[in-house]
């Protein structure tokens, strides 16, 4: 039973899921338009680095072998970049950003404030998230295609596997965010015992194989071996249907997991 | 011609409570269209977690609570969309301009683009920030971002304002002027609820207040009625270097109808100061100064919340 209402005024409405989504990544975006030029060097930049050093530079002294796919070790190394940055970049969104908007500036009490609701705040977090990872990747894609790293236009499929990769890691790490009532401190071993040793040796720069076979599980549980194996067999035409399953389904099973538990403690500390 | 309308807020039996802390404890509220309506009391009473049950952000524990008619548990989006919610804290986008701030929180509720942009002009020139509509909000002084803060809570016409502590660690001259535009939405017809622990602040704003302690409604009035029921017409102040005043407190105790014992002077609560001041005189008591002066909210709040402000 709902009582009498009253008398409306005012001009404000109540906005649908999709739409209250969609203006969250509005607000988002009228931030990165003022402020991506100090997002472009971490975003864009280190991977095309990286590509540069170790693709080019290092790679000039690999022999293509087996473990190159019989590949140029820059080719190789191309389409693993693309998720490391997915990687790492969604780091750099999902920690410090989300705690700054409960913590520092506190806006997403502003936003809460509205009619948003805390589950379409976070949808709309995420989806931003992923059209960041999207066009970072598109641009390092460019990049690495005009050097001559690029071997086809599977590639483009790899990216879409790199952003999802990328998101398979940003969800549970936003619900880490949500969780956290410190000054970051979480967030430099995150990157420290999480992030470089995923980056390292999860089969970005060579493969698992040639890691102790007691590290190997390890390896297996972090989105960067399954985001390299996909990444890697879309841009060289080497997917298998069912390997391909294996990883999507874990990569998607990570982001769903992750984005349930972002969601439990989203409402939980802005509806107390 | 008008229509009879029902209050704004209903509140009945309200509680909430955090694991074992029960922060309010059964209170019954209303407030009508039109008023501005006040919680006072010192920090912990209980003001902010009602503030939050009414914005529809903090489901409550206990009791039960109507915002428009419609009840926060289920309609809790409906009521948001009608509200403006100044909160205790600034949450304003730190990077963004004046006017992106507005814009940005007016598409939440729906707005289109071409009305937001509106909006943002309009409030602008209410909240006296023009001149810095188009510069970083970050660097601004904290009277303009309580400003900014109170037009964007405007931006969606709102049927009731929620303030919570609006001008709070701001210097004078930004609380005069932050009262200014607050009496300009009240004669412009908008429903005010604010808290505060500022006496003059609830005497200068509020139609209506309550006077809250540790979760429970102690009092309930203009602030014209509570000043009469709970003090006196005048008061005496009698000033002492400190401990002065305890030695002398048997000498004028009964020159009053209540005498109330600071940390460095005497209140004595009379209907005549003048004359209690002559008495006191008389007896021999000198303090290191005196003064006669109406009561004010502070006396109704020191009255019924203990002598100490709680901070």
């Amino acid at each position: 039973m709902t009582g009498p209402t009253t008398t409306i005024r005012s001009t404000g409405t109540v906005v649908g899921s999709w739409r209250a989504t969609w203006l969250v990544i509005e607000g988002l975006w009228t931030w990165y338009r003022r402020s991506w030029r100090a997002t472009v060097v971490s975003s864009v930049l280190q991977p095309v680095l990286m590509l540069l050093a170790l693709g080019f530079g290092f790679g000039s002294q690999v022999q293509p072998g087996d473990a190159t796919g019989g590949l140029r070790y820059v080719a190789y190394l191309a389409p693993a970049l693309l998720v490391s940055g997915a990687i790492q970049n969604a780091g750099g969104e999902s920690t410090y950003p989300v705690l700054s908007a409960f913590k520092w500036q506190k806006t997403y009490w502003g936003v809460v404030a509205t009619p948003i609701s805390p589950g379409q705040l976070l949808s709309g977090q995420l989806l931003w998230i992923a059209l960041r990872l999207l066009g970072s990747g598109a641009v390092y894609l460019a990049i690495a295609a005009l050097f001559g790293a690029v071997t086809g236009p599977g590639v483009l499929l790899s990216l879409l596997f790199a952003v999802l990769a990328g998101m398979a890691f940003c969800a549970p790490v936003v619900a880490f965010s949500a969780s956290r009532d410190d000054d970051g401190q979480g967030f430099a071993g995150l990157f420290r015992f999480v992030v470089m040793p995923m980056t390292l040796f999860a089969g970005t720069f060579f493969p698992i194989s040639q890691l102790p076979a007691w590290v190997r599980p390890l390896a297996w549980l972090t989105p960067v071996w399954h985001g390299n194996e996909l990444a890697r067999g879309a841009a060289f035409g080497t997917l298998r249907p069912l390997a391909t399953l294996g990883h999507v389904g874990y990569l998607v099973a990570l982001l769903v997991a992750g984005a349930l538990l972002a969601c439990r403690l989203f409402r939980r500390r802005l509806a107390v | 011609m008008s229509t009879v309308d029902h209050p704004l807020v209903t509140a009945t039996g309200l509680a909430k409570r955090f694991g074992d802390f029960e922060a309010v404890r059964g209170i019954d509220v209303e407030v009508n269209r039109g008023e501005a309506f006040g919680f006072l009391g010192p920090n912990g009473a209980g003001k902010s977690s009602t503030m939050r049950m009414v914005a529809a952000v903090s489901p409550r524990t206990g009791g039960d609570l109507r915002v428009f008619g419609l009840d926060p548990d289920v309609d809790g989006p409906r009521i948001r969309a009608r509200l403006g919610v100044c909160p205790q804290q600034d949450t304003l986008d730190n990077e963004l301009t004046v006017r992106q701030n507005l814009q940005v929180y007016g598409r939440y509720f729906g707005l289109s683009r071409a009305r937001v942009r509106e909006r943002a002009t309009e409030l602008l020139e209410f909240a006296q920030l023009t001149d810095r509509a188009d510069d970083q909000v970050e660097p601004l002084s904290g009277g303009m971002k309580r400003r900014l803060t109170i037009a964007r809570s405007l931006v969606n016409e709102p049927d009731l304002l929620l303030l919570d502590e609006p001008t709070t660690g701001l210097d004078p001259q930004a609380r005069h002027l932050l009262w200014d535009r607050l009496f300009r939405l009240k004669q412009s017809g908008v429903t005010l609820i604010i808290t505060t622990h500022y006496m003059d602040e609830a005497e200068q704003l509020c139609d209506r207040l309550v006077v809250m302690d540790q979760g429970r409604i102690a009092a309930e009035g203009s602030p014209a009625e509570l000043i009469g029921r709970y003090s006196t017409r005048e008061v005496l102040e009698l000033r002492f270097v400190p401990g002065g005043q305890e030695a002398v407190l048997p000498d004028v105790v009964d020159l009053a109808e209540r005498v109330e014992v600071l940390p460095d002077r005497l209140l004595l609560y009379t209907e005549d100061g003048e004359g209690a001041l002559a008495a006191a005189h008389n007896r021999g008591v000198r303090p290191i100064s005196s003064l006669v002066r109406r009561s004010s909210l502070e006396d109704v709040f020191l009255r019924l919340t203990g002598r100490s402000l709680v901070d």
